[in-house]
């Protein structure tokens, strides 16, 4: 048997590995796309460890939503990556600072 | 279980919004380029329609959809200010569509589902309802960032946007995730009974707290999380800017109200402090910054990260009083904005945008009378009487000296005097500088109608508060 903790601080480190690659990674925007994909992951495993401790339905109905919603972010993500490209023939995140001020 | 005992009647405006958002996407399918308005028609009649159902819906708190919606007078308050504003928008962009051939029906489509997004985000009562509210907000208004799809400008602008934007949806949600596990509940009013009921979870529950106050704070836009507000003003085309920088700060505000103040008002004393330090770094980033701008679509944007600052101020009280200042700075902050970025758009034409501050020099020149609402909107924005935000500044600052922070009202005065600066330049440009271009201003006889009614609004608001003011207090009381 896994206990709860065991569950929250695998969620924890997920969380941890997405926000240092959005922060570390200066390349690429596609990998930012992917370190939000697993910010919402890390947020499901609490979720779900938390509804079945708490013998709570909720939680897990919460987790199809999220990932809906995530299905839905990625599309629109990837769909401005293309316009994106198409205008500035790059997604090198350095190479977006056209604005500034 | 009976389909009554849902209560699904008071969801009627939503409803009504969804379906009518599916039917123009439909019939712009069908209507041909030159008939375009149509589509346009069909939008406005529908939030007009909707604002009908919510302004008669009653009074009373009712609680629908096995707690998963709520309405009461402050939900019915925002979506009445949300729908009458998405209104005006609609009229403000239509020409600068067709000028840059982006008269498009899914600009309306994408429009309408942001608005029934904010919508559900204002009467959540369940925080499952207040994450998918905000997702579909936000998810339409990227999409309505990189609208024109050949201005490369605008699609970094919405790749910005996008990334922040998820970054602090991911970091909502786990904090939602640690406040559900310790609470044990996603209803928000459960969730204070439970805060309320136990003390040996503190830690945790700040740990949460923290999570949820920093997206909050990525989705007003308040410093330190205000990385995005600019560019993507900027970026945007004038006619998504404009929508953008109005109807979500309402729906922004409800969301703190209903996480922070409903749900875990138990914790004030953890949130009042680093609502306070959001509020300074707020204030005095975005009036300096802006001082350094020569693009007024950038200016605004520094400025409105500067009026979040003080929203905050209202908010962190902890007093119904303070709430209630909030919501009339909110409501008043979003009249201003809407008229602001309402000129921006008028002096724009075909080819060329009007975002430089210098395309607004004498302006008094070439028309008298829209240099003197943009002379009200100015000083409404920088807070002198006899215009509103005089009143909303006032307010707020009470609320925060009757909580004994003379210190904090001390330091929003301070820097609310460095942002008369640069709302005076503009005036000075328009009045006392020549104008170098001389083309003549048009725009459609229902901009101008609903332009100088937006202005004249902010000064009669200035002038008889008590109304907005009667109203929101209403709302705490």
């Amino acid at each position: 048997m896994v206990g709860l903790s065991s569950y929250l601080i695998l969620a924890a480190i997920l969380f941890s590995i997405s926000v240092a690659g959005i922060f570390l990674n200066r390349k690429n925007v596609v990998v930012l796309l992917m370190c939000i994909e697993l910010m919402l992951l890390a947020a499901n495993i609490n979720f779900v460890a938390f509804s079945h401790y708490l013998n709570d339905i909720n939680g897990q109905i919460f987790v199809f939503f999220v990932l809906t919603v995530a299905a839905a972010e990625a599309a629109i993500g990837l769909a401005i990556l293309v316009v994106l490209f198409r205008n500035r023939r790059t997604i090198d995140v350095d190479e977006l600072d056209e604005m500034k001020g | 279980m009976t389909l009554d005992a849902l209560n699904y009647a008071i969801a009627w405006p939503e409803i009504v919004l969804m379906a009518m958002a599916c039917v123009v996407l439909v019939v712009d399918v069908f209507v041909e380029e030159k008939n375009r308005n149509f589509s346009y028609l069909l939008a406005q009649l529908t939030l007009l329609a909707v604002f009908a159902l919510v302004a008669t819906t009653g009074e009373e708190t009712v609680i629908a959809y096995n707690d998963m919606f709520v309405h009461d007078s402050m939900a019915q308050t925002l979506k009445m200010f949300i729908l009458a504003i998405t209104f005006v928008v609609f009229v403000y962009s239509r020409d600068y569509l067709k000028e840059r051939a982006i008269f498009k029906g899914e600009f309306y489509v994408l429009a309408l589902f942001a608005v029934l997004g904010m919508m559900l985000m204002v009467s959540a009562a369940n925080i499952l309802m207040l994450y998918l509210g905000l997702e579909l907000m936000s998810l339409c208004l990227y999409a309505l960032v990189a609208f024109q799809r050949d201005n490369g400008n605008a699609s970094e602008a919405a790749m910005k946007y996008f990334v922040l934007g998820a970054i602090a949806s991911g970091m909502l949600l786990y904090g939602m995730s640690i406040l559900y596990g310790l609470s044990g509940s996603l209803n928000i009013a459960e969730i204070a009974t439970a805060i309320a009921n136990s003390n040996d979870n503190r830690i945790g529950m700040s740990f949460a707290l923290v999570f949820i106050l920093v997206a909050l704070a990525f989705k007003l836009g308040a410093v330190p999380f205000h990385m995005w507000v600019p560019d993507v003003y900027q970026g945007s085309p004038t006619a998504v800017t404009v929508f953008l920088g109005t109807a979500p700060k309402l729906a922004g505000f409800a969301m703190i109200m209903r996480l922070l103040v409903e749900g875990m008002g138990g914790l004030v004393n953890d949130w009042q402090m680093m609502l306070a330090i959001l509020a300074v770094l707020s204030m005095a980033t975005g009036n300096i910054i802006a001082i350094a701008q020569t693009n007024i679509k950038r200016m605004l944007a520094y400025s409105t990260v500067s009026h979040v600052g003080f929203i905050l101020l209202g908010i962190l009280s902890g007093t119904a009083e303070g709430y209630s200042a909030a919501m009339f700075y909110t409501i008043t902050y979003a009249l201003m904005s809407l008229g602001g970025f309402g000129m921006v758009i008028m002096m724009a034409r075909a080819g060329f945008e009007a975002d430089q501050l210098d395309d607004y020099k004498g302006l008094n020149q070439r028309s008298p009378w829209f240099a003197f609402l943009m002379m009200i909107l100015m000083l409404s924005m920088a807070g002198v009487p006899p215009t509103v935000g005089f009143w909303a500044k006032l307010a707020v600052l009470q609320a925060v000296i009757n909580i004994d922070m003379v210190w904090l009202a001390l330091v929003a005065v301070f820097f609310s005097i460095i942002g008369v600066y640069y709302y005076l330049r503009m005036i000075k440009l328009m009045y006392f500088d020549e104008a170098e271009d001389q083309h003549p201003i048009q725009c459609g006889r229902d901009m101008q109608i609903t332009l100088s009614g937006n202005g004249l609004l902010i000064l009669a608001l200035g002038l008889y508060p008590a109304g907005l003011m009667a109203l929101c207090l209403a709302t705490f009381g």
